[in-house]
């Protein structure tokens, strides 16, 4: 993108490095804590699962210790969940973006925000300081009795930080819920958002509606650990399914928390680099609610096999499937989005385009383990473990970064570099295949998964798996390298280098402290491509500052 | 020459068709073999969702990979493509067709769920009382166990027997760290492995002693979580005589890996030699059983230099189930 390059460049402040290690309350700066807390997270959680991957690269039980394995991929799941994933796209691209994006000054409470971004560094130095005391080995869905029995000090601080990060996940919720709803510039309607917008704002609201659900769930099991209650252990006449009716009526929410603010990304990002309208646009915003609000009612498809009666099991079946059609909306006008555009097949379009496959892969195995006798068969299996990778990491993860690339210009004043971008997209996406693709395999022939040893006739496909976690392990070589070159020296980025006809694309890169030096009208819908006026509205974005002249737009 | 666009539709149209009708006819590669009744029917349906499912994706991973190559932007072309918002009809259809596709999928699965009536109480609301998966035994004890069999005993004799002459063969599984421990109530037989006859409908009468456990056999397609204090059930018909893993399926502590057996079906007269050769061999119930399921543990764990209170003998327990069966 050379046309990026626009004189004036020189002018553009940038955020003094010591601000990003303060309590500060801009919402930009924040954003940026929270992408940058919950990559090294990412990092370590990538490290946890590369030894869980080496230890089944052989089928016994040969690398750690037996213990050591469940404390490992229990240890990956909750990092890769709490501290990467829902932190990155709520806390950080939320963040970072909403208030932008709405063209408001900053979030509705700022001091909630700053507040609910510290609550996260402590807490997880927390969880990883329970390594010293042997971590939660009960999965990181800890079901009791099992978790009321292995490594108690592990899971009593696992408890903790789950409550903690599930405070600081309601205050963001709520924050951006009022945010979205009363910060708006007063010529935006709902129906003139970005769907990013819409996208967090469903899932802000599960965040309010299901998160005290697990608090209360970790209370509870916090008193049968701790105090010797008996809410979920049989032993004293407990009931573990109502733990797990709890834990799951917050996490099948959560993995909405965790694919809805990626398909906003996406939603924002293919329009951009396919010079073309999105397709639909009401159809993917209240798709978007519709399956916030079907999310609260699937819970029990996890527990299929967990002596659920018959009437519950077939509702909650009918009731999933039926999320299969709001989402199958939002995937066929992404492919319309991209048919008949013009793409700029960048790295950002590249991992956009690969979520939107990626994820079709994923939702289709997930309809299949909707359908109750089928999961019944698969149910905590390998072709589980296959399924929620290919929506969680061909989904949340391609997502992140498409937005990390799509953004980092706006965030830092720098472009990243195009060509390392693509390697890094290359090796990902061949490397996340090789790992994962496998994986549906094994759990159909009969390996079950969260097991240190296994048959060795399922040796050969394992050996596969972990070559392409190799892989997968060695593309963020790349990017990281990339990111923190281009972030000290890379080529300085203008205020519009994609062209985009969203706010956020108005105000310098990065944007000064109070993002817009008077209050932006709008003079163009989102997503208006192929248009005079949004030719406009791009020649506008790139002339000098003040950079939004609002009144010349029309 | 220019091939019109609705032939080429057409001709895309056949090929996937064909291509998904490959797959359905063509997966039993991905599975393991089918050796009870149920897991046929289910086969059945996982072979019309790989259908549906790899129509969907060569549908739509084609247009995302032909864009990529078609609508790729001309390196002097700096203007938009054509601003197309929407169009209605289209979005109806994309909404219809998977709306319908769902609700068949839907049906059909609880279709196939309600014939195999393997798990839970689908079949027996016409009883006079319900005995369904919830219900609650204080305690997994002997009495407890002899109720509730003999209760699970007509549910199943009136719902899977209807069509079948022979009446189904019960057994209790008890699973616990680690290992699984079968009771057949009407021998008194104990065993660490599941001997079961070919063509016979079984139930199975499940239960956990310290953690949740899950009984599953892939070959029969068939899983059902071990809950401590809960009495679960499965009724299948096993159909290939084999030797098949039973694998413990919910993580349940350190060995969980380990926690597996086997089940072997049996013909008819083999099944009968087994249960002989047990009944004569059964002279001291405690010793098979503990020979059978605890020894292996003992050894393994001796072996792994595991602290001796990982793999609870759970001798007081053992002694209780003992007693269970040859009270009935
Ligand atoms: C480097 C890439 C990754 C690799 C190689 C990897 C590998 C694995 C493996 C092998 C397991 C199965 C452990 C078992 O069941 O025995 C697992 C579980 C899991 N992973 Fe990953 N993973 C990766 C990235 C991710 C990401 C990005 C997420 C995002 C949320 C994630 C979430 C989970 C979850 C939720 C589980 C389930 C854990 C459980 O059963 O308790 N993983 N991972
Ligand atoms: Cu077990
Ligand atoms: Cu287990």
């Amino acid at each position: 993108m050379t046309e990026a390059q626009a004189p004036h460049l020189e002018e553009v402040e940038v955020t003094p490095w010591r601000e990003y290690f303060s309590f500060s309350t801009d919402h930009k700066v924040i954003g940026i804590q929270y992408l940058v807390t919950s990559f090294v997270f990412y990092l370590i959680g990538g490290l946890l699962a590369e030894l869980v991957r080496t230890e089944l690269a052989t089928p016994a039980s040969d690398f750690v210790q037996r213990e050591t394995y469940n404390e490992l991929f229990t240890m990956h799941a909750t990092i890769m969940i709490f501290l990467w994933i829902i932190p990155t796209l709520t806390g950080g691209f939320g963040n970072f973006l909403v208030p932008l994006m709405i063209g408001a000054r900053d979030m509705a409470f700022p001091k909630l925000n700053a507040i609910a971004f510290w609550i996260i560094p402590p807490t997880s130095i927390l969880l990883l300081c329970s390594f010293f005391v042997g971590p939660a080995a009960a999965g990181w869905t800890s079901y009791p009795p099992l978790s009321l029995m292995t490594n108690k000090a592990g899971e009593a601080i696992w408890i903790l930080g789950v409550i903690l990060l599930g405070t600081s996940s309601i205050m963001a919720g709520l924050n951006f819920l009022v945010t979205i709803l009363k910060m708006r510039i007063p010529s935006m309607t709902l129906n003139d958002m970005p769907l990013f917008c819409w996208a967090m704002l469903a899932t802000s609201a599960l965040q309010l509606v299901a998160t005290p659900v697990l608090s209360g769930a970790m209370v509870l099991l916090g008193f049968d650990l701790l105090v010797g209650t008996n809410f979920f252990n049989p032993a004293g006449g407990g009931d573990p399914i109502v733990y797990q009716h709890m834990f799951w009526f917050y996490s099948h929410p959560a993995v909405y928390i965790m694919i809805l603010p990626a398909f906003g990304l996406i939603s924002e990002i293919l329009p951009v680099h396919a010079r073309k309208p999105i397709f639909g646009y009401q159809a993917i915003a209240y798709s978007s609610i519709a399956i916030s609000f079907l999310g609260l009612i699937v819970w029990a498809h996890h527990m299929f096999t967990s002596g659920t009666p018959d009437w519950l099991r077939m509702f909650f079946m009918i009731a999933t499937m039926v999320i299969a059609v709001p989402t199958g909306i939002k995937v066929f006008s992404w492919v319309a989005t991209v048919w008949g555009g013009k793409l700029n097949l960048c790295s950002a379009m590249l991992f956009g385009m690969a979520f939107v496959s990626m994820f079709v892969v994923g939702g289709l195995s997930g309809v299949m383990v909707a359908s109750v006798p089928f999961d019944i068969h698969v149910h905590d299996t390998y072709f589980v473990v296959a399924h929620l990778h290919y929506v969680l990491f061909g989904g949340s993860v391609f997502g992140i970064y498409a937005g990390l690339y799509h953004w980092f210009p706006k965030m830092t004043g720098r472009m990243l570099n195009e060509f390392w971008g693509k390697v890094h997209f290359a090796m990902t996406f061949v490397g996340f295949n090789i790992c994962f693709l496998p994986m549906h395999v094994l759990g159909l022939q009969g390996m079950n998964r969260r097991i240190a040893e296994y048959d060795p006739k399922f040796a050969a496909l394992n050996v596969v798996c972990t070559i392409g976690s190799y892989i997968l392990a060695t593309s963020t070589i790349p990017f990281v390298v990339n990111a923190v070159w281009s972030w000290l020296a890379g080529p300085r980025a203008n205020s519009n280098p994609w062209k985009g006809l969203t706010l956020e694309w108005t105000v310098p890169s990065p944007p000064p402290v109070e993002n817009f030096e008077e209050d932006p009208v709008l003079a163009i819908g989102p997503y208006d491509y192929g248009t005079p006026k949004a030719l406009d509205f791009v020649a506008a974005t790139l002339a000098p500052a003040p950079a939004l002249a609002a009144d010349s737009l029309e | 020459m220019k091939v019109p666009t609705a032939i080429l539709t057409l001709i895309i149209g056949i090929l996937i068709t064909l291509a998904s009708l490959w797959v359905s006819q063509n997966n039993d590669l991905l599975l393991p073999i089918a050796a009870a009744s149920e897991a046929a029917e289910i086969d059945r349906l996982f072979a019309s969702m790989m259908a549906i499912a790899t129509g969907l994706f060569l549908i739509v991973q084609g247009a995302l990979l032909y864009s990529l190559f078609a609508f790729r932007r001309k390196s002097d072309d700096q203007t938009d493509a054509e601003p197309v918002h929407g169009n209605v009809p289209l979005e109806i259809v994309w909404t219809a067709i998977p709306a319908m596709l769902v609700l068949w999928l839907g049906i059909y699965s609880f279709d196939v769920y309600q014939s195999i009536d393997s798990v839970g109480t689908m079949g027996s609301h016409n009883m006079a009382h319900q005995h369904g998966d919830m219900e609650r035994v204080a305690d997994a004890d002997a009495a407890t166990m002899v109720t509730d069999q003999g209760q699970m005993y007509s549910d199943a004799l009136s719902q899977a027997v209807a069509t079948e002459t022979v009446e189904p063969l019960q057994v209790n599984v008890d699973g616990l760290q680690y290992a699984w421990l079968f009771t057949y109530p009407d021998t008194g037989i104990i065993s660490g492995e599941l001997h079961l006859p070919v063509n016979r409908p079984v139930t199975l009468n499940i239960t956990a002693r310290d953690v949740i456990h899950a009984f599953w056999v892939p070959e029969f397609r068939l899983k059902q979580d071990a809950v401590p204090g809960q009495v679960t059930h499965l009724n299948f018909q096993p159909t290939e005589e084999g030797v098949y893993p039973v694998i413990c399926a919910e993580l349940c502590g350190a060995y969980h890996g380990a926690m597996k057996t086997r089940s072997i079906v049996h013909s008819g007269p083999e099944y009968q030699a087994w249960v002989d050769s047990q009944l004569v061999a059964n002279t001291s119930k405690e010793t098979v059983a503990q020979s059978i399921t605890v020894s292996p543990l003992e050894h393994h764990a001796a072996a792994m230099g595991l602290p001796h209170h990982l793999h609870k003998p759970h001798q007081s327990d053992l002694a209780q189930v003992d007693h269970a069966p040859s009270a009935s």
